[in-house]
């Protein structure tokens, strides 16, 4: 680290000749920014719409969202030569707290067109180091199965078959097998490939949705009077969740400010 | 004159008193485990502050009729809380809700203070005890008539803070600064995971069974091992009540999703804190364990992390019960109720 900074500043002087040299087209810059929304069936979610009882899944069950965090992480732009740059290694979401909607690129980018992708949770790698503001949020996911964090927590209140309002948690995580000293873990957080993005104007903001919906459809039909609660210690329902999840992320609009 | 400076005694003609800065004592733990301690940039750590705000903590003076200290309701030996349910002001008044610990305040990132979160900062807090009517009843008026009356207050307020006519602002923030280094994280858990000591069997099953979403599930809310605060330090309803007299957070913001709310409390220092909840009602902690297990009470707004309220609770076996428990008093820490630096000199 300290030997990029170091190169950093030494580049400066170079950079600054770079100027009276009038011969080069000036590079065009945008600003960029991250949009993290969620949706059920297209019917945006916010706090505000927190614990109306009225999304229904593909298996028919009535629900409610009233708590959803969750963790994306290795959040990068590849331009068309290859060259990746990281926006953040890590973004929390906290819809509820309306916190982690918008992530602004630390850096400007130069128009054209990138490929986005991110990772929903750590992966094992990066599931393995210590993030103390993560740890302040009790994000964490206890050492009997296997410790690391969460990847969400998705909370609410459903109806179940008997007509009875049931507090349902769907907490994905790392899947672990055998809770205890000789727990076993099986990688589950989610690749996210968003596809080609121009960046162009002065600012582009990226929004990308999760379609909570599809957690409980395909290629898995999710009956919640089953899968409700205490998922994190259950493995097979950790890799349902992943199987589910591969589609739950999308593009959504790209917004450009012209200049 | 650099060496007289700083030692923090001296009185430059033009900046007046220079001050000492002083850290906050962080545990090892906290170190590796958590960000640093929030210390607003208007108000740093400073000996003659903390000095200060130590005195200011113990006056009875800051009272209506000089009865009562912050002391009187945020005791040493029941861990900066008060063993009354219901802790009472001047005249004997009781006020709605259980006194809070003094623990850790300097690790609430979230700057939410009080049961409901209706203080963003420690200094915004300090004001509500001394003019509430059902606890000291005062006036920053009557206070800093008393101050500037005093023999030593108005050169410790010069010393600390560089002024000659106190003011609200002055008081609040020595008070805060004191707050700011109570920190407890010397419990018999914290030298376990230092490598200090070791847990009794009960004790280790007890982890278990407070990590175990199947069980106690309680560090979803509560902290963990990596987080040592053991709080979330943000606002769930656990199930006591179907309806609210307090409606606690939501009597703060408004917001009917959030009536019956209250602040995670961190279970650090259990042993010397009951009675528990915000109003008390439970004088032991096998109260409040049979409460997760079996005395759940639905609301509108209780917190979907409760389990099985079908039934009051996921009914844990007696052996986990007990257990449990064993594991909540390994976080008591002796050395912070008796640590010379909070109690009075
Ligand atoms: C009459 C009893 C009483 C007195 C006197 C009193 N407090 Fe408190 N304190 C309480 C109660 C009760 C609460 C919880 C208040 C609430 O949630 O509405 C509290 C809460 C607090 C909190 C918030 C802690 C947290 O975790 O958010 C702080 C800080 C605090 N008091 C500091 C002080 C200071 C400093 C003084 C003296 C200036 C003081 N108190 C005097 C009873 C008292
Ligand atoms: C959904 C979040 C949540 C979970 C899960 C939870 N608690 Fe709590 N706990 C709270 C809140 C909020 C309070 C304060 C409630 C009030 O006073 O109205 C509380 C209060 C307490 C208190 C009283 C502390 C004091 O100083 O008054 C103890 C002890 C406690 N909980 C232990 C546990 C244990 C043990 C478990 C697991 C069996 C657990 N909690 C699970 C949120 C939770």
């Amino acid at each position: 680290m300290k030997k990029i900074v170091l190169l950093f500043f030494a580049l400066i002087p170079f950079l600054a000749c770079n100027n009276d040299d009038d011969t080069t087209t000036p590079v065009v810059e945008s600003d960029v920014s991250i949009n993290f929304t969620q949706s059920f069936d297209n019917q945006s979610i916010t706090a505000n719409e927190f614990s109306n009882l009225e999304y229904t899944n593909e298996n028919g069950e009535q629900l409610s969202i009233s708590r959803l965090r969750y963790l994306m992480t290795d959040i990068v732009l590849t331009d068309s030569d290859g060259i990746e740059t990281v926006i953040a290694d890590y973004n929390f979401v906290d819809v509820g707290e309306s916190t982690g909607a918008v992530l602004d690129a630390p850096t400007k980018f130069e128009q054209g067109d990138y490929t986005l992708s991110m990772r929903f949770g750590f992966s094992d790698a990066d599931n393995n180091g210590v993030y103390t503001d993560l740890n302040a949020l009790s994000w964490g996911v206890p050492a009997p199965l296997g410790g690391g964090y969460h990847y969400m927590q998705m909370e609410g209140v459903y109806i179940n078959s008997e007509a009875v309002n049931t507090n349902y948690q769907f907490h994905t995580i790392r899947a672990a097998q055998n809770p205890g000293d000789d727990v076993t873990l099986t990688d589950t957080s989610i690749a996210v490939n968003l596809g080609t993005i121009t960046i162009d104007g002065s600012a582009t903001t990226i929004q990308v949705n999760m379609n909570i919906e599809n957690w409980y459809k395909n290629p898995n039909l999710w009956n919640l009077n089953e899968l409700y609660t205490m998922l994190m210690p259950n493995y097979d329902a950790q890799i349902l969740m992943n199987e589910n999840g591969q589609d739950v992320f999308t593009l959504g609009t790209v917004t450009t400010i012209e200049e | 004159m650099f060496l007289l400076a700083s030692c923090g005694k001296d009185k430059d003609a033009t900046v007046g008193y220079t001050q000492t800065p002083a850290e906050i004592a962080t545990p090892l733990i906290f170190q590796q485990l958590i960000p640093e301690a929030v210390i607003p940039d208007n108000n740093p750590q400073t000996q003659e502050g903390i000095a200060l705000g130590k005195r200011l903590f113990y006056d009875t003076r800051l009272s209506l009729d000089n009865t009562i200290s912050c002391a009187s309701c945020h005791k040493p030996q029941e861990g900066f809380s008060d063993s009354r349910a219901l802790s009472l002001g001047v005249n004997g008044t009781p006020g709605t809700r259980n006194s809070m610990p003094l623990t850790n305040l300097a690790f609430n990132y979230f700057g939410n203070f009080n049961w409901d979160g209706s203080a963003a900062t420690l200094e915004e807090q300090h004001e509500i005890p001394i003019t509430s009517p059902v606890e000291m009843h005062s006036t920053f008026a009557d206070i800093t008539a008393m101050i500037a009356a005093d023999t030593s207050y108005p050169l410790q307020f010069e010393q600390a803070f560089n002024v000659t006519n106190v003011t609200k602002t002055e008081v609040t923030k020595a008070l805060s600064q004191f707050v700011r280094t109570m920190v407890s994280g010397n419990s018999k858990f914290d030298k376990y995971l230092l490598g200090e000591a070791t847990l009794t069997a009960q004790e280790q099953n007890g982890l278990n069974v407070f990590l175990d979403e199947t069980r106690g599930d309680c560090f979803h809310c509560h902290g963990s091992p990596t987080n040592p605060l053991w709080t979330d330090n943000i606002f769930h309803n656990n199930g006591l009540d179907a309806s609210f007299d307090d409606r606690g957070r939501g009597a703060f913001t408004g917001d009917p999703n959030q009536f019956g709310q209250f602040k995670s409390p961190s279970l650090r220092n259990l042993a010397y804190t009951a009675p528990y909840m915000h109003d008390g009602r439970f004088a032991t902690l096998e109260e409040v364990v049979n409460h997760y297990s079996e005395g759940l009470v639905f609301s509108d707004t209780i917190d979907p992390l409760m389990k099985a309220v079908a039934n009051g609770g996921v009914q844990l076996s007696d052996a986990d019960k007990a257990d449990l428990v064993a594991f909540l008093l390994s976080l008591s820490d002796p050395s912070f109720i008796n640590n010379p630096a909070y109690l009075p000199n």
